[in-house]
């Protein structure tokens, strides 16, 4: 028994050893390619993180850090910026990275076929290399969330040669300049990557390996957790957050997220937006959110670990519009609005993508809206159905979600303006248009967040969409795994983390 | 029997075909924009335009339906819209995996399910039998999911034993494969072993009921011969039958499995693929497994061809 137990024993302890000097992360989900051109995933943003290192990072405060920038400045018209360079960088390859290779990528973004960065940096229309270590990024007409978009995939720099010679293939073989390599990938199974000791700040980085497991069932990838196989798990289900923070042999993080949840009215799209109550009168729009309690949602779906708001970010975010805050719930006003509006039982469909949180919710809205003399029916459709259904205008009232964005512009921009891409509403406003191109038009927080003041009044009073809650991003780890620092995108930076 | 093989085999071409028009003419039933479930949240419409154009999703079915039949006759089974990675090479890497996981299971289920039923048909009407019944029916009854979690409870979380999921290739480490493998075949047999338990017990019981063992035991043969030399043999043929098709529906049964214990195989590819309108993969994986399956059943009619005389009369 002896002789089989001691070597069992030592391969044990040389088993820990080894995976002292690993992180193995937890993922929801698998990544979809691993090319930041033509990657659309959040969760392959996570591994991104290791990989690739950006033009800009923000911090836990949503501030801009430098990355591969260290320095950036806008011309005076505010139609291009300059970005300095950092030097003595080389990407996985071996190869330098300079002012050429940041214009190859940026240019590799906008043209390469299939690119999902060109909507997100279209207004870029000149990248040019003004000495080995300064690119100057021009556009027609002043934008301003630009820098904010350099934060995540458009931002990052590939290596030209291998990229190159990789063509659409890049993503099997990732060359980027990030403080760890690619080592392998098995398709839904694992992504390992390796220390990359020539990484201009490879002394941040405490581990040897990181290794992404993509485990989609909440409960087995905190049972994976618990018994050891991960040290670390994005995405901890709310559910089981009460039971991690009593345990005393896990760590819980938890940081609000950029995005929010909140029900789309369609007001004007299509012929199904005639026949829709709610958009008779904005009054009845205004008694819907009057009806509607958002803590105690909070706390009965979520135990009160989201976080409640009536804005497109969360009241933590500092472009929140203060002086309008989230009002109260008032079933009284709710009815005097619907009486004033000549309706007592308005009637409308809840289209709901399905899952269990969103029926949850669903259900307790549909039951707050009833006090008022709503009447919710609530239409459950499978997501990529309700995506197609909102587009054609074919709902009256959409519960729907948006991930978030580092600028308020990515959270807003779309859905509000007359044209935007998701405003399946179609509420269109010319106050509100002329406010967003106010926003855009200069990278002054002040002036900016004027405008986001406009926008947030016509939004309270009109009411296109109903924002409810902000999604609280949980993280669970081993207590040994140190310095994770939460910040709102979600994302992992393993900068500064190390196993005790 | 060269003949029998053939005509087999011709039998199968039509259910192919009809299997890839069904396959085809299914998921396109599938509600919801595939170009838009792909597009990303920003759903630009430049990018929308440019994936219904790359991926034939703005041509008619029909056509759609012969570029695919096309490619797939010239070994081209298409392309990831997710992952980029053709579909071919997916199916190559992911089918090993659950072919593994799927043997597994039906190996323990031989082992478990055939002598269960000989016992419980040998002592019948025994606690011996009611015992078996008992765990026959909790295989049959207890949701995969359910047994899959509970285990991963008990075996990892508490008690260390095994990885709670994972996969490591039997290249890499022969012990290591099959302590990754060893749960979730055992929960993805579990249906199956009651399966093949239920099935020996009855056709154990016919048979010993029938002349032929009342005379062996007549002639003074001893009961273990009479029951595995004489009995077991008559019976274990619609059992043989019974593994083909089993393996095959192990094949589909594996989807839930792997999920739980992310395996990554077939199963998980496609329930992926599935939720991101990854038509390509869709097709590609349901395709090989249909033909899997009818090749399982040409094997098993080929192996009850050699087991019974009677078929080569």
């Amino acid at each position: 028994m002896k002789r089989v137990v001691l070597p069992l024993l030592a391969l044990g302890l040389l088993t820990s050893a080894a995976s002292a000097q690993t992180l193995r992360i937890g993922l929801a989900e698998d990544p979809d390619i691993l090319d930041p051109t033509l990657a659309r995933t959040f969760v392959g943003r996570i591994v991104f993180m290791g990989l690739c290192d950006k033009l800009l990072d923000i911090d836990k405060d949503l501030k801009l850090v430098p990355q591969l920038a260290t320095e950036w400045s806008w011309s005076p018209d505010q139609k291009s910026v300059t970005f300095k360079i950092r030097p003595n960088v080389k990407f996985h390859d071996g190869e330098k990275l300079d002012a050429e290779a940041v214009r190859y990528s940026i240019d590799r973004h906008l043209n390469l076929q299939g690119s999902f960065r060109r909507s997100e940096i279209n207004v870029v229309k000149a990248i040019d290399v003004v000495d080995p270590q300064t690119v100057k990024v021009s556009m027609d007409a002043p934008f301003s969330p630009l820098l904010a978009q350099f934060t995540d995939r458009a931002g990052m720099v590939l290596s030209p040669k291998a990229a190159k010679e990789a063509g659409p293939n890049f993503g099997a073989k990732p060359i980027c300049s990030g403080p760890y390599k690619f080592v392998e990938r098995v398709q839904q199974d694992r992504i390992v990557l390796e220390k990359f000791k020539e990484h201009w700040n490879a002394g941040a980085y405490g581990f040897e390996r990181v290794t992404y497991l993509p485990i989609v069932d909440g409960t087995v990838r905190l049972a994976n957790l618990r018994s050891g196989q991960l040290d670390m798990i994005e995405r901890l289900q709310a559910s089981d957050v009460a039971e991690v923070k009593k345990d005393a042999r896990l760590k819980f993080v938890s940081q609000t997220g950029l995005g929010y949840t909140g029900i789309t009215i369609n007001v004007a799209n299509s012929d199904r937006a005639k026949s829709n109550v709610l958009a008779k009168d904005k009054r009845i729009r205004q008694a819907l959110e009057l009806s509607l309690d958002r803590d105690a949602i909070n706390q009965v779906v979520f135990n009160g670990e989201f976080r409640t708001g009536n804005q497109w970010v969360p009241p933590t975010n500092p472009w929140y519009v203060k002086s309008v805050p989230t009002p109260k719930r008032d079933v009284a006003k709710a009815k005097e609005l619907l009486k004033a509006a000549g309706v007592t039982n308005p009637s409308f469909t809840l289209m709901v993508p399905t899952g269990n949180e969103a029926q949850q919710v669903s259900q307790v809205v549909q039951a707050m809206a009833k006090e008022s003399g709503f009447d919710v029916k609530i239409q459950q459709v499978e997501f990529a159905t309700s995506l197609q259904a909102a587009q054609k205008g074919d709902f009256e009232a959409f519960f729907i979600g948006w991930s978030g964005r580092v600028d308020p512009d990515g959270n807003l921009t779309s859905f509000i303006a007359c044209d935007g891409g998701n405003n399946d509403g179609k509420f269109c406003n010319p106050q509100v248009t002329a406010a967003l191109a106010e926003t855009r038009s200069t990278s002054n927080f002040e002036q900016r967040a004027l405008a986001y003041e406009k926008i947030a009044k016509v939004n309270a009073d009109e009411m296109p969409r109903i924002y409810l809650y902000h999604a609280t991003l949980f993280y669970a780890m081993n207590p040994k795994v140190d310095g994770f620092v939460a910040v709102p995108d979600g994302l992992i930076r393993l900068s500064g983390m190390k196993m005790n | 029997m060269l003949t029998y093989i053939v005509r087999r085999i011709l039998i199968s071409i039509p259910t192919i075909v009809f299997v890839s028009i069904v396959v085809f003419g299914l998921q396109l039933l599938l509600p919801g924009d595939p170009a838009l479930a792909l597009a990303g949240e920003e759903r630009d419409p430049a990018v929308i335009a440019e994936l219904r154009r790359v991926y034939h999703l703005d041509e008619p079915i029909w056509k759609q339906y012969l570029i695919w039949v096309g490619n797939v006759l010239q070994g081209d089974l298409g392309e990831s819209i997710r992952l980029k990675l053709p579909v071919g090479d997916l199916v190559t890497a992911k089918l090993p995996v659950t072919m593994q996981l799927a043997s597994m299971a039906i190996l323990i289920a031989i082992c478990i399910g055939i002598p269960m039923g000989i016992i419980s048909a040998v002592k019948k009407e025994t606690p011996l039998d009611y015992a078996a019944n008992v765990v026959a029916l909790s295989g049959i009854s207890v949701p995969s999911f359910w047994l899959g979690i509970m285990m991963i409870l008990l075996f990892s979380v508490h008690l260390g034993w095994l990885p709670a999921s994972g996969f490591v290739k039997p290249t890499e480490s022969l012990s290591q494969n099959l302590q990754t493998m060893i749960m979730p075949a055992f929960v993805l047999s579990s249906v199956t072993t009651a399966i093949f338990m239920r099935h020996t017990r009855s056709a154990m019981l016919a048979v010993l009921r029938s002349d032929y063992v009342r005379t062996a035991r007549a002639k003074g043969l001893r009961e273990p011969r009479v029951i595995f030399r004489h009995a077991l043999r008559n019976a274990i043929i619609p059992v043989v039958t019974l593994g083909a098709i089993q393996l095959g529906e192990l094949m589909s049964g594996a989807v839930l499995t792997e999920q739980i214990f992310t395996i990554p195989g077939f199963g998980k590819l496609i329930v992926d693929a599935v939720f991101n309108r990854d038509y390509a993969v869709v097709q590609g994986v349901v395709l090989c497994t249909a033909t899997g399956f009818i090749f399982l059943n040409l094997c098993a009619d080929l192996i009850y061809f050699l087991v019974n005389p009677r078929m080569r009369g």
